[in-house]
C-alpha cells in the first residue's frame, strides 16, 4: 500500500518528535512506519470489513492533553464495577496517582505506570514492549506503538499468587475538545503466579473521546491470568483495544468482556498458545441498543500440541444496534491434539438491529478437535408468554430473558467475586433502561 | 356472576379456525373436565382463554367474573385470577425459581396496587406450599423448569398455582408424562388448593386423572365445539368406547 494519507483526527494526534533514542525511540519508529504504510483500517481489509472507523473522521480528535485529571467526586465509578480490589486510575491512559487507591502492594507484585518504568528501569521492559504487537496487521496497534508514553505496568514474581484482584479504571474524559489516547499495558506473569485484571472502561459524556489501547500480555509456565473487561463508556466514546496474550506451557488465560457502553467498541483479542498444555478461555458479551455498534474480534493461535481453547460469546441487540464478531482458530502444523472451541450467540430484538458473524476455522494438523457454532435468534415466544402467563408484564419479562442470555456467559467467569460484581453490573445495567429501549 | 362465560366462541391459530362455536359456563367452586380426542382444540381452548399471542378471537365472547378477556394481556389475566398449568412447561435457562415465584408474586400485587412482598414473608410462604407439595427444596434453586423431570415440572407448576392463588385453575393434560405416584402427588396438590370460590377446568384425554381431580361436569370436545356434556360418569363411558363416534360426529 502506499503512503496513506493520515486521517485528520490521527494526524492531529501524533507526538511533537521526542528528544530519544535507543531502542524506545526505534521501538517508536517502527510502529509509526507501520502505520504511515497502512494507515486507518478500512472495510477493505478483511478484518475490519464489518466496521468502519470512517465515520470518526469527521471529528476532530486533539491528542489528549497530558494533564487532564479528574478530581475524585468527579470520576464516572457509578459506571465501573463496583469491587474490593487494589485499584488504580488512569485519566485519559495517564496514571492519576492521587484518585488510586493500591495500598501496600503484596510481596511479588509490581503495579506502575509504564510511563515511570520507562524512566526508570527501560531494560525491565525492553525485552517485552512490542514485542507481540507490532505487526503489519495491526496498524492502530503500531500507532499506539508510535505514540508510546504511558499506561499499566504489572509484573507478577514466579509463584505468587495475587488474592485480591487489581482493578484497573480506565476514565476518558474530552476535557476541552475531542481527544484521542493511546493506553499502553504490560503484563508479565512470571512462572505460576495467578492473578485477577480487572479493566473498567468508564468515561465523562462531555465531548468524544477515541481510546486505542493495546495491551500486551505474557504469561510464563504454568501461570494463571483472569483477565476480565467492562466497557462501558458513555454514547461519547469510541474504543478500539486490541489485547495479545503468549500463554506458555500449563499455563492458563482467561479473558472475559462485558461491553454495553459506548458509541463504538472494538474487542479484539489474540491469544497464542506457545506451550503444550495451556489454555485460553476468551469469552464475552454485549447488549447493544439505539445506533451503538460492537465489535469483538477474536484469533486463538494454536502453536504448539496439545493446547485447548474455547471462545463463547453471546450478545442482545435492540434498535438499530450493530454487532460483528470474528472468531478464528488456527491449528498449525504441529499443533496436534488441540482442543478448540468456538461458540457466538445473538439475540435479535428489533428488525432494524444488525449482527455479523464470521466464525473460522483454519486447520493444518489431521489430529484435532475442533468445534464452532453460531446462532442468531429472536426472543423466544414461548419462554415469554410462559413468565406473562404467570402475570408477569412484557416488559419484566423481556428483562428476565434478556439477562438470563447475558449473564450465562457471565457465570463462566472463574473468580468468584468479579463474578458477582459483573452479574450486579448487567442487573443494575437492566434496571436502569427506559422503558422504550427494548422495543418491539 | 359465573367466574368464566364462554359463548359462540370462535377461534383461529395462523389463519385456520379450531374453536368453531364452543360454549361454556364455569361457576365459582365447580371443577369441570374437558375430554376429547388430540388435535380437538382442548389446548386451543386454554391458550385462547389465557391469551397466548397467535390465537385470535373471531367471534363470540369469554368472560370472566363479567370483564371481556379479549381486552385483557395474558400477564393481566394472570393477575386477575387465571391460571393455567401448562401441558409442557416451558424450561427458562439462566431465570431462577425463586426470582421468577417471586417475580410473578409482585406483578400480582402491583397489579391491584399493593406494596411489593416483603423478602422474609416470601421465603415463609414458599418454605410452606413447598412443604405442602413435597417439592425438594434445591428445585428452587435452579433455573425454571431446566433438568426438571416432567413430575416435577408439573408439581412445580402446581407449586405457582399455590403461591399465586388464582380463581380459575386450567390444567392441561395434568397428567402427560407422569407415572400413577407423580400423578397422585400432583393431584393431591390441586385438591388442596380447592375452595368454594375457585372453579377448575380441567383438560385430558385420558380419565385417570379424573380418578383424583373428581369433576362435577364433564364435556366431551370434538372438531372445535363442545358436543356432549355430562357428569362425571360420562367419562367412563369416553374411557370405554373411545371417541370414534364424535370424531365421526365432528367430521
Ligand atoms: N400454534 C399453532 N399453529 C398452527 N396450528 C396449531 C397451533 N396450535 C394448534 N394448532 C392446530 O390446532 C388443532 C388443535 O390443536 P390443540 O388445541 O393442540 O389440540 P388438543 O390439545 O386437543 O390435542 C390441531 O390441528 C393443531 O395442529
Ligand atoms: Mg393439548
Amino acid at each position: 500500500m502506499s503512503t496513506t494519507e493520515m486521517p485528520p483526527f490521527l494526524d492531529a494526534a501524533l507526538p511533537v518528535p521526542v528528544e530519544e533514542t535507543g531502542w524506545l525511540a526505534d521501538l517508536r519508529q517502527a510502529g509509526l512506519d507501520i502505520y504511515k504504510r497502512k494507515g486507518l483500517p478500512t472495510p477493505k481489509v478483511e478484518a475490519w470489513k464489518y466496521t468502519n472507523l470512517g465515520g470518526l473522521a469527521k471529528t476532530e480528535f486533539k491528542p489528549a492533553a497530558l494533564d487532564v485529571t479528574v478530581a475524585a467526586d468527579k470520576l464516572p465509578l457509578a459506571a465501573a464495577l463496583s469491587l474490593d480490589a487494589l485499584a488504580l486510575v488512569f485519566v485519559n491512559g495517564r496514571f492519576d496517582p492521587a484518585v488510586s487507591d493500591l495500598g501496600a502492594l503484596p510481596k511479588g507484585l509490581r503495579v506502575e505506570s509504564l510511563s515511570k518504568v520507562l524512566q526508570a528501569e527501560p531494560a525491565l521492559v525492553e525485552p517485552l514492549l512490542g514485542k507481540l504487537a507490532t505487526r503489519e496487521d495491526l496498524p492502530l496497534a503500531a500507532l499506539n506503538t508510535g505514540l508510546l508514553t504511558d499506561g499499566l505496568f504489572v509484573r507478577l514474581a514466579k509463584g505468587v499468587t495475587l488474592d485480591k484482584a487489581l482493578h484497573v479504571v480506565s476514565v476518558a474524559s474530552g476535557g476541552s475538545s475531542a481527544a484521542a489516547f493511546h493506553p499502553r499495558n504490560l503484563i508479565v506473569l512470571e512462572e505460576g503466579a495467578k492473578a485477577t485484571i480487572v479493566e473498567s472502561h468508564v468515561g465523562l459524556p462531555d465531548f468524544p473521546t477515541f481510546e486505542n489501547s493495546v495491551t500486551e500480555v505474557t504469561l510464563g509456565e504454568g501461570a494463571e491470568l483472569k483477565h476480565y473487561r467492562l466497557l462501558n463508556g458513555p454514547d461519547t466514546s469510541y474504543h478500539v483495544g486490541v489485547t495479545l496474550a503468549d500463554v506458555a506451557a500449563k499455563a492458563r488465560y482467561e479473558s472475559f468482556a462485558l461491553a454495553i457502553g459506548g458509541a463504538l467498541t472494538r474487542n479484539e483479542v489474540r491469544v497464542v498458545l506457545s506451550g503444550e498444555g495451556a489454555h485460553g478461555v476468551v469469552n464475552g458479551s454485549y447488549a447493544v441498543h439505539g445506533g451503538q455498534h460492537v465489535d469483538n474480534t477474536v484469533l486463538v493461535d494454536h502453536a504448539v500440541p496439545r493446547a485447548t481453547s474455547s471462545q463463547l460469546f453471546k450478545g442482545v441487540l435492540d434498535g438499530t444496534g450493530k454487532a460483528v464478531f470474528q472468531g478464528k482458530v488456527l491449528v498449525r502444523r504441529d499443533a496436534q491434539e488441540t482442543d478448540a472451541q468456538q461458540l457466538h450467540k445473538a439475540l435479535l430484538l428489533s428488525r432494524g438491529a444488525e449482527v455479523d458473524t464470521k466464525p473460522e476455522l483454519e486447520i493444518y494438523a489431521d489430529d484435532v478437535k475442533c468445534s464452532h457454532g453460531a446462532t442468531v435468534g429472536e426472543m423466544d415466544a414461548e419462554q415469554l408468554f410462559y413468565l406473562m402467563a404467570r402475570g408477569i408484564d412484557e416488559e419484566t419479562a423481556l428483562a428476565l430473558l434478556v439477562e438470563a442470555f447475558v449473564e450465562d456467559v457471565v457465570h463462566e467467569i472463574s473468580d468468584e467475586v468479579v463474578r458477582e460484581a459483573f452479574i450486579r453490573k448487567v442487573r443494575d445495567w437492566q434496571t436502569g433502561r427506559e422503558k422504550a429501549v427494548w422495543s418491539e | 356472576m359465573a367466574l368464566l362465560a364462554i359463548k359462540d366462541l370462535r377461534a383461529r391459530v395462523e389463519e385456520k379456525e379450531i374453536l368453531k362455536g364452543l360454549s361454556l359456563t364455569i361457576n365459582p367452586g365447580e371443577v369441570h373436565a374437558i375430554m376429547g380426542p388430540n388435535g380437538a382444540g382442548k389446548s386451543t381452548l386454554s391458550s385462547v382463554i389465557t391469551g397466548k399471542p397467535g390465537y385470535e378471537i373471531t367471534e363470540g365472547s369469554v368472560l370472566f367474573e363479567g370483564k371481556d378477556l379479549a381486552e385483557l394481556a395474558a400477564n393481566e389475566r394472570a393477575c386477575e385470577g387465571i391460571f393455567l398449568a401448562f401441558q409442557y412447561p416451558v424450561e427458562i435457562p439462566g431465570v431462577n425459581y425463586t426470582t421468577f415465584l417471586k417475580t410473578a408474586i409482585n406483578a400480582k400485587r402491583k397489579y391491584f396496587g399493593e406494596e411489593e412482598i416483603d423478602a422474609m414473608e416470601f421465603l415463609k410462604l414458599m418454605k410452606s406450599k413447598i412443604k405442602l407439595l413435597k417439592i425438594a427444596d434445591d428445585m428452587m434453586k435452579r433455573p425454571v423448569n431446566v433438568g426438571f423431570s416432567g413430575g416435577e415440572k408439573k408439581r412445580a407448576d402446581v407449586l405457582q398455582m399455590a403461591m399465586l392463588d388464582p380463581k380459575l385453575m386450567i390444567l392441561d393434560e395434568m397428567d402427560s408424562g407422569l407415572d400413577i405416584d407423580a400423578l397422585r402427588i400432583a393431584a393431591d396438590g390441586v385438591n388442596t388448593l380447592r375452595s368454594p370460590d375457585k372453579a377448575i377446568l380441567c383438560i385430558t384425554h385420558y380419565q385417570r386423572l379424573l380418578d383424583y381431580v373428581v369433576p362435577d361436569f364433564v364435556h366431551v370436545l370434538a372438531g372445535g365445539r363442545i358436543v356432549k356434556s355430562g357428569g362425571k360418569e360420562l367419562a367412563l363411558e369416553l374411557e370405554e368406547k373411545g371417541y370414534t363416534e364424535f370424531e365421526n360426529a365432528a367430521a
